[in-house]
């Protein structure tokens, strides 16, 4: 089947790339642009460990065509950290032994960074429903919450 | 040790043993630069996917390829007809067994491999499994591993039907894999049939899977022209996985190169080798390309590694004060299509005989059938050492059944009967030797810390008021860190471990293990071992593990045994090259070595301040500066075999309040005390010990693998299977003692699986006990909601005013 | 899991989709947030030749007060009524019903519309739409028509949507005084579909309940009104005896499917309890209004 090319801004960088109207954003992502950092976990979009930003909302890519994202403007983790300097979430996440294995990592980064801007100074419980999409074999969550919530912290203006 | 503010100011700087020190891993997580298999892309390299069959008991009448190779971008598909000439098709199994490398004329479990097909893109190799035509004649499925021994039971493996033996000794009927017995079982009957009291309990510990969020996959590379094998693998165990590629494919082992890197969680999910690596290899090896081959969710729920499946009788006879007399238990294990258990050989039922928990009990008789069923090959798994998860259950609840048919409190049951803190090393009726406990303090701290005798108030009132509140308390003892190579072996490798380290002229330091981090930090907690050894920062100390051309060879990581084992291999290997300082440092200090008091990070000349020098100045002068007759440099090796295992020990005490309208569990409060030993880096024993509570908490509530009568496994995504999330997670409430292992190095004891080993009981514990008023004594797994409410409505609960 | 080959069309209109649905009458497929298709795709259960997108169709977006009701386009997603001023202040309970829809991510992709034309009896929705009596506004190439959403619901994965139309937008009336919701779902965990759901929508008239609606979810083919227990309870001053017998009726009305979230008996019986609560959080408010 023909192939087509799409355009978008892939962490504020703009990329072309070919495409079939099959593939999924996630694979194009890690297979054609080499953003390795988005993971797939489950495939039917409940582990989040694909999470990406897509036009300043938190989706799944492996339940996005890549040719949806065509126009669009998506960050993935590697584009968080700006010139160099960490984001206060992957800071947080380092602090507070929010990670262990490291695999849903990107995914838990790229949703709490959105959900932080949703709701800047979050309770717990807020925490745990706002990062309910996605999931963590390893931690039991409670150091990622920590993580989010001291990032928020950080993140308030003075 | 370190005293005087100076002394402490410099340990303090070394980062070792004791501190919380961030860890060197994340800074690449966090960023989105891990490397794991999936990530690993070669030049040339194409793709693998597998056709499963969707029968559970099939013969295959036929294959067809044609409409498969006709599709452009396919190389080739394999099946087992293709790998027959090679004698790949059948894989020896860890447990003696043989394993199916792609179905020979008949299929065993739905989705087992049948075909594996090859193409230049996933996408391609994902249409041409649609395209490969696979006949098959339906056989009926053996689903129940009770009808299993029936004489009219359908005979599953045909390839080793007339064996009287399977690998574990001899059977009895064609479905029968092993009998295995240990403990007395004369002394048992008696104790048994003269008990004052005598309790005696089924119990099922469901089959469930450890689903780790990366999923398993390999990425195989054959250099034809070097004629070397280079396989990246999701592999907890690449050492192992090197041996049985040599053996299979006849590569020598020297031409073989295992990488393991970044791996996604592991949970003993990636212990085996399966199907899936070897025809990646055989793919790779016949192309001369490099093959990728990574299963999807549904195959890694439905094809890998498993746990449990025990089910289980115990029996415990007790005088009326409590004391317990004896033990008795009988399980039967379904082992599914193929016994390709992974773990040491000749512990058909892995370390189960740890029944006897943290008790005093005389005597004790275990027995455990083996058999065959239509189901998933693989076993054991599931963040825990060989199957103490399904001893602990048995033997906490038996404890429980105990206490409610005394009316003992269950707190007073565990303490008159808990193996006494002077009784170290304590031989066990069934011949373990714990090393060291200190029952009664954990349970003791546990107890007050949460108030117990208000809780048993509350619960009271509550009770009268037709609430349902339970407590779950649990006094677990572990048994990890396999294994003395006396007892312990993997296909005839003895379980030791090994560290390499290689410290440089200005002080850095290399170091490299057998075994292989999932998320546990071995770069971080490695480190802080030979940090606090050689009185080098942690900082510049270097961890490598998992590339098996530069490794030592290592049994690798599973069973809680990298610190028990490994860690001790760090340890010595580490005092090893402090010793040599010493030489190093009495020659450059023109003392004898006798001389010299270890400080810190320094050799220090007794009793003459100032006469001292740091281990930096050591590691300089080992490559310029040594005694007469010594070897320049300052490396070391060990391979540790441990004298025994580790006993980790602890006290969970669990809080729940049932909706007895909907039969949901709310955990109110969790309770969890471990005592691991000397502490390597307490936050991450902390993270560990989240995680494997959260793991418990998953398998306790709702994680099961139901099969059909047709043997369909049901519930093989993230739909049905049970991950919990953010909302259903408990908050965690961490303590710890510390009673060290008086033989390890460090005194240290394994720790990640004692969360998930002692947690799950707890669970059942306070469920049941949450009925217990109305003379409830067991419920099993899984505690949904649904089962729950089967009970309440059984009662009568749920009944509206 | 890959899904099948298929060519991609983007319509920038309405009526350029339906075009495209006619053009492909027996493999084309309408795709919207795609969290349901796109999966049904990747296990090869679908393989749609011709995937038409509708998710950016600019006239398929936003939510308007058109007199008493609200008009609701069919891809607004649940993030949008979520976060929609008018939804919570004029229809709070599909915002309640919202939220306990999947997870964050994937309410930023699934649609109002998606949800209500893919007939799925789990879905949660087609209750809601049900008790709050519901138009389902619909286009094809013959026009626009309206559908009652009573009438709307035909069996799993069955509706009268037809082949070749497109549902454009959701009308529901803006709450009025002496009306109150109440909306439960039991759950396994975040995200799953309910073991079983209850929307209950009721005007009180004094203390008289004179008008109700009982919807049901994923406790029988597809959602639907328990009448039996909505006649009960009509006319009358509801007290907790009530309740109960209405709960009865609830479970007598549910004919769910064994599965992995339960049996017959006990998805009944929590239809049935849901309900009650539905029932008690819908009074409350209706007194509260």
């Amino acid at each position: 089947m023909a192939k087509k090319l799409i355009a978008f801004k892939l962490n504020n960088q703009p990329v072309e790339v070919l495409i079939e109207a099959r593939e999924l954003l996630v694979h194009v992502l890690r297979e054609q642009l080499a953003q390795t950092g988005t993971h797939i976990g489950c495939e039917t979009s409940h582990c989040g460990a694909c999470t990406v930003d897509f036009n300043g909302e938190s989706v799944k890519s492996c339940t996005v065509l890549a040719i949806q994202a065509n126009g669009g403007e998506v960050l993935t983790v590697e584009g968080l950290a700006q010139n160099g300097t960490l984001h206060p979430l992957q800071e947080a996440f380092m602090q507070d032994h929010g990670l262990q294995c490291g695999f849903c990592t990107p995914g838990m980064l790229m949703r709490s960074f959105r959900f932080l801007q949703e709701n800047p100074d979050p309770t717990e419980e807020e925490i745990r429903s706002g990062m309910a999409g996605n999931l963590c074999r390893c931690t039991g969550y409670q150091n990622i919450v920590k993580a989010v919530k001291s990032a928020a912290a950080k993140m308030q203006p003075a | 040790m370190a005293t005087t503010a100076e002394e402490l100011d410099r340990q303090a700087l070394l980062e070792g043993i004791g501190c919380s020190r961030k860890r060197k891993e994340d800074p690449r997580f966090i960023q989105g630069k891990g490397n794991y298999v999936d990530d690993v892309k070669l030049p040339g390299m194409v793709y693998a996917d597998m056709v499963r069959s969707p029968y559970a008991h099939a013969r295959i009448k036929s294959i067809n390829k044609e409409k498969a190779l006709a599709l452009p971008g396919v190389l080739a598909v394999l099946t087992a007809e293709d790998l027959k000439p090679l004698k790949l098709h059948w894989m020896p199994t860890l447990a003696g067994d043989v394993q199916a490398v792609l179905a020979d004329e008949k299929v065993h479990f739905q989705y087992q491999e049948v075909a594996v097909v090859v193409a230049t893109d996933r996408y391609i190799a994902a249409d041409a499994t649609e395209l490969v035509e696979v006949e098959y004649e339906a056989l009926p499925a053996l689903v129940d591993p009770h009808k299993a021994l029936d004489a009219d039971a359908p005979i599953l493996r045909e390839d080793v039907k007339e064996k009287d033996n399977v690998g574990q000794g001899p059977r009895k009927h064609p479905n029968h894999i092993f009998s295995w017995e240990v403990g007395d079982r004369d002394t048992t009957q008696s104790a048994l049939d003269t008990a004052e009291v005598v309790v005696k309990q089924d119990m099922l510990y469901p089959r469930v899977h450890p689903s780790p969020l990366e999923t398993c996959g390999c990425v195989a590379s054959f250099d034809k022209v070097k004629g070397q094998l280079t396989v990246y693998i999701t592999s907890q165990a690449p050492h192992i996985v090197r041996t049985v590629v040599s053996i299979l494919s006849g590569v020598a082992e020297s031409k073989i190169r295992i990488i393991s890197p970044d791996i996604g969680g592991g949970f003993g999910n990636k212990v085996g080798v399966y199907p899936g690596y070897v025809t990646a290899i055989v793919a790779s090896i016949v192309l001369g390309t490099p093959v990728k081959w990574i299963e999807d969710r549904i195959e890694n729920i439905s094809t890998t590694a498993w746990a449990r499946d025990y089910h289980m009788t115990g029996e415990l006879a007790a005088d009326i004060s409590g004391r317990i007399k004896g033990l008795r238990v009988n399980v039967l294990a379904d082992h599914g299509a193929f016994n390709s258990h992974a773990q040491p050989t000749k512990w058909p039922a892995g370390l189960f005989s740890i029944c006897t928990g943290s008790y005093d009990i005389p005597t004790a008789h275990v027995k455990v059938d083996g058999v065959y069923t239509n189901k998933s090959p693989g076993g054991v798994a599931y963040r825990c050492s060989f199957r103490v998860t399904e001893a602990v259950y048995l033997i906490e609840r038996m404890m429980d059944i105990l206490a409610q048919k005394l009316n003992i409190d269950k707190a007073e049951i565990r303490r008159r009967n808990f193996i006494k803190a002077d009784a170290f090393p304590y031989k066990t009726a069934l011949g373990w030797e714990v090393d060291s406990g200190n029952y009664q303090a954990a349970l003791a701290k546990v107890l007050d810390a949460v108030h117990y005798d208000d809780l048993r108030k509350e619960q009271a009132e509550k009770r009268s008021r037709g609430e349902l509140m339970g407590i779950g308390l649990v006094t677990f003892t572990e048994i990890v860190g396999a294994g003395p190579s006396k007892a312990c072996d993997v296909l005839g490798v003895g379980m030791f471990e090994s560290a390499e380290i290689r410290v440089h002229p200005t002080g850095s330091v290399i170091a490299r293990m057998g075994t292989i981090s999932t998320g546990q930090a071995h770069q971080t907690t490695y480190a802080q071992i030979i940090a606090t050894e050689l009185g080098l920062p942690s900082e510049d100390i270097q961890i490598e593990e998992g590339d098996t051309d530069t490794a030592p060879y290592g049994l690798g990581t599973y069973g809680s045994r990298s610190t028990p084992v490994g860690g001790a291999a760090t340890a010595v290997a580490a005092r090893k090259i402090r010793a040599k300082a010493q030489k190093i440092a009495a020659h450059l200090l023109e003392v004898s070595e006798a001389d010299l008091d270890w400080d810190v990070d320094r050799f220090k000349v007794k009793g003459v301040p100032g006469q001292e020098k740091t281990m930096k100045e050591i590691a300089w002068a080992a490559y310029n500066n040594v005694p007469d007759g010594m070897e320049m440099g300052l490396e070391a090796v060990d391979y540790y075999d441990p004298p025994n295992f580790t006993y980790p020990f602890g006290a969970y005490l669990c809080v729940v309040d049932i909706d007895k309208l909907t039969g949901e569990t709310k955990v109110r409060r969790f309770y969890a005390l471990d005592d691991c030993g000397t502490r390597i880096n307490p936050m991450i024993i902390e993270g560990q010990i989240h995680g494997g509570l959260t793991e418990g908490f998953a398998v306790a509530m709702g994680q099961e693998m139901p099969y059909d009568a047709e043997g369909n496994l049901l519930g093989n995504t993230f739909m049905d299977y049970f991950i919990p999330t953010f909302v259903e997670t408990p908050h965690w409430e961490t303590d710890y003692t510390v009673t060290p292992s008086p033989h390890h190095p460090l005194g240290a004891k394994g720790v990640a699986e004692s969360p998930h080993v002692g947690s799950i009981p707890c669970f059942t514990s306070a469920i049941v006990d949450a009925f217990a008023h109305l003379g409830v004594t067991h419920m099993d797994m899984p505690h949904s909601a649904y089962r729950v409410w089967q009970k309440i409505h059984e009662l009568g609960l749920d009944k509206q005013a | 899991m890959i899904p099948g080959e298929f060519e991609y069309h983007a319509p920038a209109t309405v009526d350029d989709a339906i075009q495209l649905l006619a053009q492909h009458p027996d493999d084309g497929k309408i795709i919207a947030g795609g969290h349901s298709l796109l999966p049904m795709m990747k296990l090869r259960f679908a393989e749609p030749a011709h995937l038409i997108n509708i998710f950016e169709i600019p006239e398929l977006k936003g939510i308007t007060e058109e007199g008493s009701m609200l008009r609701i386009g069919a891809m607004t997603t649940e993030s949008e009524l979520i976060r929609s001023a008018l939804i919570n202040q004029k229809c709070p309970l599909i915002v309640e019903a919202a939220k306990m829809i999947a997870d964050p991510q994937v309410r930023n992709r699934g649609t109002i519309g998606g949800d209500i034309a893919h007939g799925d009896p789990g879905n949660d929705h087609p209750a809601v739409m049900l008790a709050l009596d519901a138009d389902i506004v619909v286009k094809g190439p013959q026009g626009e028509r309206t559908i009652a959403a009573k009438d709307f619901f035909l069996g799993t994965y069955v509706t009268a949507l037809e082949p070749n139309e497109i549902i454009t937008a959701i009308r529901v009336p803006a709450s009025t005084p002496g009306t109150g919701y109440g909306f439960n779902k039991l759950k396994r965990k975040t995200g799953d579909f309910a073991t079983a759901g209850a929307t209950v929508v009721l005007h009180l008239k004094g203390n008289t309940c004179d008008e109700i609606r009982i919807a049901l979810t994923n406790v029988g083919p597809t959602a639907f009104r328990a009448e039996a227990p909505e006649a009960l309870l009509q006319g009358r001053e509801i007290d907790d005896a009530l309740i109960e017998q209405a709960a009865i009726k609830v479970m007598e009305s549910c004919a769910p499917a064994e599965d992995l979230r339960g049996d017959a008996e006990y998805k009944c019986h929590m239809a049935a309890e849901m309900a009650r609560r539905s029932i008690r959080d819908a009074l409350a408010r209706a007194k509260g209004n």
